[in-house]
């Protein structure tokens, strides 16, 4: 369990709020006006953002000052998730072992990844020589094999038609059910959470509220989130 | 904004930046030990003086006012070859110093081309020597440079703006003082300031073209008083002298230089609607082959006397080419090693006064550091035995901060767009530039390195201190022959230099572009 305690950011004249505990095998949306924090959010979870009070606790221990590699998550950002200059293959080593210098089990295993994404045949290949969609597969193959407990998304399908997003969400949705990991999820649609959140985490006016479930309160929206709905 | 992702580590980079500060002050102390403080400068001293600034400001002058009308032709013109022409503005760049002034001396010299012209129509000869052929040189190698630089400002002049003055029906006037006007006004002064301060500490051209009581710059004098009368206190007063004057302009100049980016001014031409009258496309049209000839001729003089000397070239020429090639290859080597860690340095910091040290290297003139480690080195061991080290690690220091120019914005840039994936996979250390900034900075490091190495194989500089008859690098087995009048045998020289100069940068170019993919 991922819990943040009393949590303050604050950047200049923005600051943001928060207090709750995520559970592992749960998926959450996090929905919210532009510029409330969405992003700032997922950055201080991962470690990009410092918080100015409060801390976050993982299984108890506390990861305020941890550096990004060595928390518990793996995060997909809005782009440059892929080094251009690597192939496919070594994109998604790197999620094992940051020298790159593999065993043999371990480049089974990054195999293993790209063919349950769909990309057994792509290996060799530059990301340049892929879809948008294929892109976005593997940078998932990597999230897959770092198997880290929580995954953070900020908004990595932005960029894909309405389709291939839906697609996209679907295969996460399938990947954290079977590595058991929490999900974490920007997302600016309504359908989006109801095709794939359980919890909602609504940021709004400097606060992330804490996770309510998902179909209850896209039901039954508060005022705040009903303005930001429309 | 967010925390600081600092994925690089600094430690290499200060360490490298901290060498170079010592190299630079070490030499700086050893002379100052020997500079006799009594002493004074000397009549002629004072006029070393006013020879380097006089001859630094003529040439930044002459040099930039020509460069405007040139720039502004290829801004506004297109025509076959003129994508070539552009890039040819760059040559002059890694052309050896004593090659050009072979070129130029065949078409200006004595009974040089110009001259033989002149002669026929009854006119007196013209002299290259002195402060005109100082300046001549200066203007050859620096007149294209001004001209790219400025062309490239031209270019940045958004596409809108031409059309809303095509729109406004502006003449000639009208687009000088709403478009062009401006534009010099803000990018001039720092070409102007960047030449003056390149030709501060010339020392080839002064070696061959100047010399004498008129025509002896500051870092000549350095080489005369330690090489002719061994007078070591002279050469380290002189030396501080000149430390303190382009020490003192670059960092003036600092603030003013512009970014220096070679491969500019190539990308596109944008459509005019101005200049359109068959008064200013026949101005353009002689101003752009005014400035081809000038660049041209000497290079077509040094290829034409250079095949026919290639069979009296003595074989010695041969061992200091292999030499040469040896000190490029350190330098380049050590190059490496020290910009990539300053500019991971630097990239990782806001901005600021670190590039500065880079440029430590330039604004202290190489003739002073030559001579400060020739003082150090003296009393322990024999300094020709280290003559080849020592001139690769100067040439190494001068090309620093070119090289830091070149490779950090791609660095920022590189840790801007993958900084936050790198530090999320845990990557730093070796891993990190293994995987990604050395594999993005390919190019860069390739352009980098090849300037550094035509540099370095071409310079005539600290080796001229602590050559002996065996260890001689071929731009000064060149300069040899061309003070024993075997100008058939310098000119084969000047070829093979000249093709060593230009096939170390396209082979290190090349390098960095081969299979490269962004």
């Amino acid at each position: 369990m991922l819990r943040v305690e009393q949590a303050k950011i604050a950047l200049g004249d923005f600051s943001l709020a928060a207090d709750m505990a995520l559970e592992q095998g749960q998926r959450y949306a996090v929905i919210g006006p532009s510029g409330a924090g969405k992003s700032t959010l997922l950055g201080a979870l991962c470690g990009f953002v410092p918080l100015q009070s409060g801390r976050i606790l993982w299984q108890g221990r506390d990861i305020s000052q941890d550096n990004p590699g060595q928390r518990p998550m793996t995060m997909l950002f809005q782009d440059n998730n892929l080094f251009p200059h690597l192939t496919v293959q070594q994109n998604v080593g790197l999620g094992l072992r940051p020298d790159l210098r593999l065993s043999g089990a371990e480049q089974a295993k990054v195999l293993d990844a790209l063919r349950r994404v769909g990309l057994a045949d792509h290996s060799a290949k530059r990301p340049a020589a892929l879809s948008g969609g294929q892109q976005s597969r593997a940078a998932l193959a990597r999230v897959l094999v770092q198997a880290r407990p929580l995954v953070l998304l900020d908004e990595p399908f932005a960029a894909l038609g309405p389709a291939l997003r839906n697609e996209m969400l679907d295969l996460v949705a399938e990947l954290v059910a079977e590595t058991g990991a929490a999900l974490i999820m920007v997302t600016h649609a309504p359908e989006d959470v109801r095709r794939i959140a359980d919890q909602v985490v609504f940021v709004a006016e400097g606060r992330a509220e804490a996770p309510q479930p998902a179909a209850a309160l896209m039901d039954n929206p508060p005022p705040a989130l009903r303005a930001y709905l429309g | 904004m967010a925390r600081r992702v600092v994925a690089v580590k600094n430690g290499a980079g200060i360490g490298a930046a901290i060498l170079v500060a010592v190299l630079v002050l070490a030499a700086l102390l050893a002379v100052m030990s020997r500079a006799e403080t009594g002493a004074g400068l000397l009549r002629s001293d004072w006029a070393a003086v006013r020879f380097t600034v006089w001859q630094a400001v003529l040439s930044s002058v002459i040099s930039t006012l020509l460069a405007i009308p040139v720039a502004r032709a290829l801004a506004r013109r297109r025509f076959a070859g003129r994508a070539l022409l552009v890039t040819l503005l760059g040559a002059p760049f890694i052309l050896p110093v004593i090659v050009a002034v072979l070129g130029l001396l065949t078409v200006f010299g004595r009974s040089g081309w110009l001259n033989q012209l002149l002669g026929l129509a009854g006119v007196p000869e013209v002299s290259i020597y002195g402060l005109h052929g100082v300046v001549l040189a200066h203007v050859f190698f620096n007149l294209p440079l001004a001209t790219r630089l400025i062309l490239q400002g031209w270019q940045s002049i958004p596409a809108e703006r031409f059309r809303l003055a095509a729109q406004l029906r502006l003449g000639p006037r009208g687009i000088f003082l709403t478009l062009e006007w401006p534009l010099l006004r803000q990018v001039v002064p720092g070409v102007a300031a960047l030449i003056f301060v390149i030709c501060l500490t010339s020392f080839a051209v002064a070696l061959t073209l100047g010399g004498g009581p008129k025509a002896t710059t500051l870092e000549l004098a350095i080489y005369q008083a330690f090489l002719f009368d061994f007078d070591l206190s002279r050469a380290a007063l002189l030396s501080l002298v000149q430390l303190v004057l382009a020490g003192g302009a670059a960092l003036a100049a600092l603030w003013i230089i512009p970014a220096i980016s070679l491969g500019g001014g190539q990308d596109r031409t944008l459509q005019r609607w101005d200049a359109r009258g068959g008064l200013q496309r026949a101005g353009d049209g002689a101003v752009i082959t005014l400035a081809a000839l000038f660049l041209l001729l000497p290079l077509a003089a040094v290829l034409l006397r250079g095949v026919a000397g290639l069979p009296q070239v003595p074989a010695a020429v041969w061992q200091a080419a292999g030499l040469s090639v040896f000190v490029a290859v350190i330098s380049v080597l050590t190059l490496c090693l020290l910009a990539l860690p300053m500019a991971g340095w630097i990239a990782t910091r806001q901005r600021g006064g670190v590039e500065a040290i880079g440029l430590l290297g330039l604004s202290a003139s190489p003739l002073m550091i030559g001579t400060g480690w020739f003082i150090l080195i003296n009393p322990v061991m024999n300094p020709s035995d280290l003559a080849l080290p020592v001139t690769a690690l100067v040439n190494a220091m001068m090309a620093l901060p070119f090289a830091l120019r070149i490779l950090v914005p791609r660095l920022r840039d590189t840790l801007a767009d993958f900084g936050r994936l790198s530090v999320s996979l845990g990557l730093q250390g070796w891993p990190l530039w293994r995987w990604v900034i050395l594999p993005r900075l390919r190019g860069q490091l390739g352009f980098a390195a090849g300037l550094t190495g035509a540099l370095s194989v071409g310079d005539l500089g600290v080796i001229a201190l602590f050559a002996d008859q065996d260890r001689t690098t071929l731009p000064l087995q060149m300069y040899r022959l061309m003070g024993a009048y075997r100008m058939e045998a310098a000119a084969g020289a000047a070829l093979i230099l000249l093709a060593l100069a230009l096939g170390i940068f396209w082979i290190c170019d090349r390098g960095g572009r081969w299979h490269a993919e962004s």
